[in-house]
């Protein structure tokens, strides 16, 4: 553990049932149980913004959740400011440091309550007291760009965005170090994404926050993040760098993703890769290279052997036995 | 050229507690035989009511009032029940966002792509094996097996395929897609732009493409219109459109996608202000509380269409001089 981690993560893997009832007497032992994350280690120094990308299933949401303990670690550890978490949890304590904000952001709002209470509730459920109730909701309010006059409306009468700042409000209450973001920009629109992300950009800066946000949304990367994971089947295959990530990526699916995300420009001349099939089921992990099947440079020893995370051209890491390199140009 | 649809000064409102809501306010949008036209537009701009018009499957609470819907000619809003029920899914049909929804959950895929064909006089058998073959075109593998499957057993994407299958089963005039990527991940994403100009080649149909993502219209589609709190603002070809847009609104949006930013900016643009009120729908543009460019006639006179190229058209007063 570095003096300057916030947050470390070694080898920690979330698992879930698989197989239920009658089918799991039947079924081999490793279809039993389902790694949704598998064997994660990484590490978030102060101040930092890590992205988690992936698809679908990828174990992004899981691995965040882990984090604070709303599912238990199957195997591994998590340090935070220099303490072990899940050894001796006192979650309370935990989570008035570690602020999460969730998807959806109306349905993460209780539909009974008012803004305000929406945003006191954070101080409640910690038993920490608020001399005056009404300056701070305010205060807080303020902090997430929403004028006073929000205080008394419901979740219902804000729209996606409002909803939003609303969580940004909440998460910043207790006053956290680390923010953990689940899909901030999930349903926005473009033009009101840009101001969404702008606050975090700012309560960051002024809150001398630490964020793990998790996105599918390719085109804000560069904006918000310094490094980004990328994860495959609840792991993770590349990290590092997000410039580096972003033109140069080093593990082909990586840059299948990269080529994948449809530019706003007709006359880009685009690499297209277009990858066949889908992501396997976490309960049937091809062998060797859990990519290889879908992989456009897989060669004979990728289905065999099993690559882990190492050292990459790009400053960070991949797990990925033949890394591309900087001007490799693959697919058609 | 021929349209395939053509929609002309398409007004629907929506009876609601606090007056009429004019979610539509003379729309009008042709679709070239043999086109893809992509319609892109934020939340609140139209375009769910825009598709609930052109199937005419509105809400209970909706009214046209005014303007023409064709397909092919025919005028949709004055057509029978029973002929417009003959036209869904025969020479029009659509991909919706969620295949999850829009599947049956409880018959199989076969059931139900058997069914759609029930204007056929061909055997059952017969119908299954068309039903296979389509889902084999559209890149399911093992179609024939598929077809004893029901939708939870198949994967995001290929659901989706399934959707696309069963639209274009009938070989329509027309295929609505209603943001069919959106629940998509980016790379399924990819598979289902590619399949969805392979189809449009095969059959030869239009398409008409609902879409909130601008890289997906760049991608897919020949000719764009964009749609803002119910109008129709602007309408060209794709390139054209993203190089030099004619509206404020179009150029904001266009300048809002952070995919176009090549280097890291401290701050992201995007458009202040929120939709006006349609039930009470401001005088002069409806764009003009948001727009950096309003002069004092956006307040007064409703912006008439500005042609700056051929093709190419934009409802604003100062069309000219919002790209340099």
């Amino acid at each position: 553990m570095t003096s300057d981690a916030l947050l470390e993560l070694r080898d920690v893997t979330v698992e879930f049932p698989g197989a239920r009832g009658l089918r799991a007497l039947t079924a081999p032992p490793e279809a039993r149980r389902v790694q949704a994350v598998s064997g994660i280690s990484l590490r978030v120094d102060r101040g930092e913004t890590l992205a988690l990308v992936g698809e679908s299933g990828s174990g992004k949401t899981t691995l965040a959740r882990a984090i604070n303990g709303l599912v238990p670690l199957a195997r591994g550890k998590v340090w935070f400011d220099g303490q072990p978490l899940h050894a001796r949890p006192d979650w309370h304590a935990v989570r008035r440091r570690v602020a999460m904000m969730f998807q959806d952001p109306v349905g993460s709002l209780s539909p009974r309550k008012t803004v305000r209470e929406l945003i006191l509730e954070p101080f409640a459920i910690h038993g920490v007291r608020v001399g005056d109730r009404k300056a701070r909701a305010r205060d807080l309010l303020a902090a997430a760009g929403l004028a006073p006059d929000f205080l008394d409306r419901y979740p219902h009468q804000l729209s996606g965005g409002q909803a939003r700042r609303v969580g940004v409000a909440r998460a910043l209450a207790l006053d956290p170090a680390l923010v953990l973001a689940d899909e901030p920009t999930a349903g926005l629109d473009v033009s009101i994404q840009g101001e969404i992300l702008n606050l975090m950009n700012r309560v960051k800066r002024e809150h001398g926050l630490t964020t793990l946000i998790i996105t599918h949304n390719l085109n804000i990367l560069r904006h918000i993040a310094d490094r980004v994971a990328v994860m495959y089947l609840g792991r993770i295959v590349e990290i590092g760098p997000v410039e580096q990530l972003l033109s140069t990526p080093a593990h082909p699916y990586t840059r299948a993703l990269m080529a994948a995300n449809p530019e706003p420009d007709p006359t880009a001349r685009r690499e297209r890769i277009v990858l066949g099939g889908e992501t396997p089921a976490l309960s049937a992990r091809p062998p060797g290279c859990e990519f290889h099947p879908r992989c456009p440079v897989a060669r004979a020893d990728c289905a065999t052997r099993a690559p882990a995370l190492a050292p990459a051209r790009t400053g960070g890491a991949v797990s990925c036995h033949y890394p591309l390199a900087a001007d490799e140009r693959i697919g058609a | 050229m021929t349209n395939t649809l053509t929609v002309k000064d398409l007004s629907v409102s929506y009876d609601t507690r606090t007056g009429a809501l004019q979610a539509l306010r003379h729309v009008s949008i042709d679709v070239p035989a043999g086109e893809i036209v992509g319609v892109v537009g934020e939340s609140g701009c139209g375009k769910s009511t825009l598709i609930g018009a052109l199937l005419s499957l509105l809400a209970e609470n909706a009214r046209v009032d005014g303007g023409e819907i064709r397909l092919d000619g025919e005028d949709i809003l004055r057509a029978s029940p029973r002929r417009l029920q003959a036209m869904r899914g025969n020479e029009m049909s659509v991909v919706f966002q969620d295949p999850m929804t829009s599947l049956n959950p409880v018959l199989s895929i076969g059931r139900q792509m058997r069914d759609i064909q029930y204007r056929e006089s061909i055997s059952d058998a017969e119908k299954s094996r068309r039903a296979a073959a389509m889902l084999g075109r559209v890149g399911l593998p093992d179609p024939e097996a598929k077809l004893h499957a029901y939708p939870h057993e198949l994967s995001g994407g290929m659901r989706q395929r399934v959707a696309i299958a069963m639209a274009a089963l009938m070989e329509p005039k027309l295929l609505i897609a209603d943001e069919p990527t959106t629940a998509l991940d980016a790379t399924l994403e990819v598979q289902i732009i590619e399949l969805l100009k392979e189809i449009q080649r095969e059959i030869g149909c239009a398409i008409l493409f609902i879409s909130h993502h601008l890289g997906v219209i760049a991608e897919l589609c020949d000719r764009m219109v964009v749609m803002y709190a119910g109008e129709a603002v602007e309408e060209g070809p794709v390139a054209q459109v993203f190089q030099s847009p004619a509206h404020p609104y179009t150029a904001k949006l266009i300048e809002c996608d952070p995919g176009r930013l090549r280097e890291r900016v401290e701050s992201l643009p995007a458009i202040p202000g929120s939709l006006p009120d349609l039930t009470d729908p401001p005088a002069g543009c409806i764009f003009r509380d948001r727009c950096d460019m309003a002069t004092e006639i956006c307040a007064r006179v409703v912006p008439p269409r500005e042609t700056v190229s051929p093709e190419h058209w934009s409802a604003c007063h100062h069309a000219k001089t919002v790209s340099p």
